[in-house]
């Protein structure tokens, strides 16, 4: 049987990341940009609610169950992506480097012999490819943009980097890893077109996957889990 | 980030205003102009316009159009283009332009006696 504790991680870091996207919704620096962010919010969630399902059938559970049910303690998303939405440079660079992550993990689930995790990423990398050239011109815009805009992109690889390495280091729960190389080798293009610096090693940050979170998943659960929590089973 | 948007009308958007795609003049980094967007649809094989949005550059223009006009399965291909190059006609000379062809019925193919094979007319 395949691991649920993998497939519940995959579908908490779609989850949490699509949530935070969709804090901008009505937010967005212009209008048509609103509306890519909220797209990308509905992809991610999409993805969630598939593993989520896949989960619940192994688990005797509900999507609903595992999505607004369980504590922060039992997500084992990354952190990068429950940190903050920040500015535009922020959330845009976020997504840049998680959706880089997820293109080549869906590039090699799709390969998985189990079938229904590769029928996921088959579905999902078509969104992922998207998600990846929308957020990569970002970076190139903002990095190359103004003093301004390369200050933000700045402070925001300054801000997340430290939480690029927990994507590529396997959980207790985790049986394939995942090579670092092709991501490393997309960040340095687009930041080279971006006129940006690559940081250096540095101390990573990690624990996500196993449910140690930052301070700001909690206020994420509780806003996402307030319905479900103080009506039990409401639908409408 | 601040980002200013004036939206001007077909017919009025002035030469140095929104220079998008090859643009490298001052208003462009400030403005961002405003594109019209054509959708091929499954079944048309013409490109119809939807409508109009503001983007940095032709690039951001079909990303934008995308987001925004094909979400809904819409279509499969897009052009976009920026406002400033269309050229509109003047609503003020509405007769002079359209009127002169109302009488003249004789235009129409309504005046051929059609052969009975033909079914489809």
């Amino acid at each position: 049987m395949m691991n649920t504790d993998y497939i519940l991680h995959l579908a908490d870091n779609a989850l949490i990341l699509g949530q935070r996207n969709s804090e901008w919704c009505g937010h967005g620096p212009v209008l048509e940009q609103d509306i890519a962010i909220t797209n990308i919010s509905l992809d991610l969630i999409g993805q969630a609610r598939s593993f989520y399902q896949y989960a619940a059938e192994l688990l005797g559970a509900t999507e609903d169950k595992l999505a607004y049910l369980r504590d922060v303690r039992d997500f084992k998303n990354c952190l990068l992506c429950e940190l903050p939405n920040g500015d535009w440079a922020q959330t845009i660079l976020r997504q840049f480097f998680f959706s880089s992550y997820q293109y080549i993990l869906y590039q090699q689930m799709v390969e998985w012999p189990d079938e229904r995790l590769a029928a996921i990423a088959e579905k999902s990398l078509k969104e992922v490819t998207y998600h990846v050239r929308w957020s990569s011109e970002w970076v190139i815009r903002l990095g190359d943009g103004t003093e301004e805009s390369q200050a933000r992109m700045l402070k925001a690889i300054d801000y997340l980097w430290s939480f690029t390495g927990e994507l590529f280091t396997p959980a207790s729960y985790e049986t394939t890893t995942l090579n670092k190389q092709p991501w490393q080798q997309r960040v340095e293009d687009i930041f080279t077109e971006a006129t940006l610096p690559l940081p250096g090693n540095v101390w990573m940050q990690t624990g996500g996957k196993e449910g140690r979170h930052t301070e700001h998943l909690g206020y994420i659960l509780v806003e996402m889990q307030y319905m479900q929590r103080a009506y039990p089973d409401c639908e409408w | 980030m601040d980002i200013k948007i004036i939206k001007y009308y077909y017919g009025d958007i002035p030469e140095d205003k929104g220079a998008g795609g090859n643009g490298d003049n001052s208003a462009s980094k400030e403005f961002w102009p405003l594109w019209e967007v054509f959708i091929r649809s499954k079944q048309g094989i013409d490109h119809k316009h939807v409508g109009s949005l503001h983007a940095a550059d032709a690039k951001m223009a079909i990303e934008n159009a995308r987001d925004v006009y094909t979400r809904r399965m819409e279509g499969v291909s897009i052009w976009v283009v920026e406002s400033k190059y269309i050229h509109a006609s003047n609503p003020d000379e509405a007769a002079s332009f359209y009127e002169p062809a109302n009488d003249k019925v004789y235009r129409h193919p309504t005046f051929y006696d059609l052969p009975d094979e033909l079914t489809h007319m």
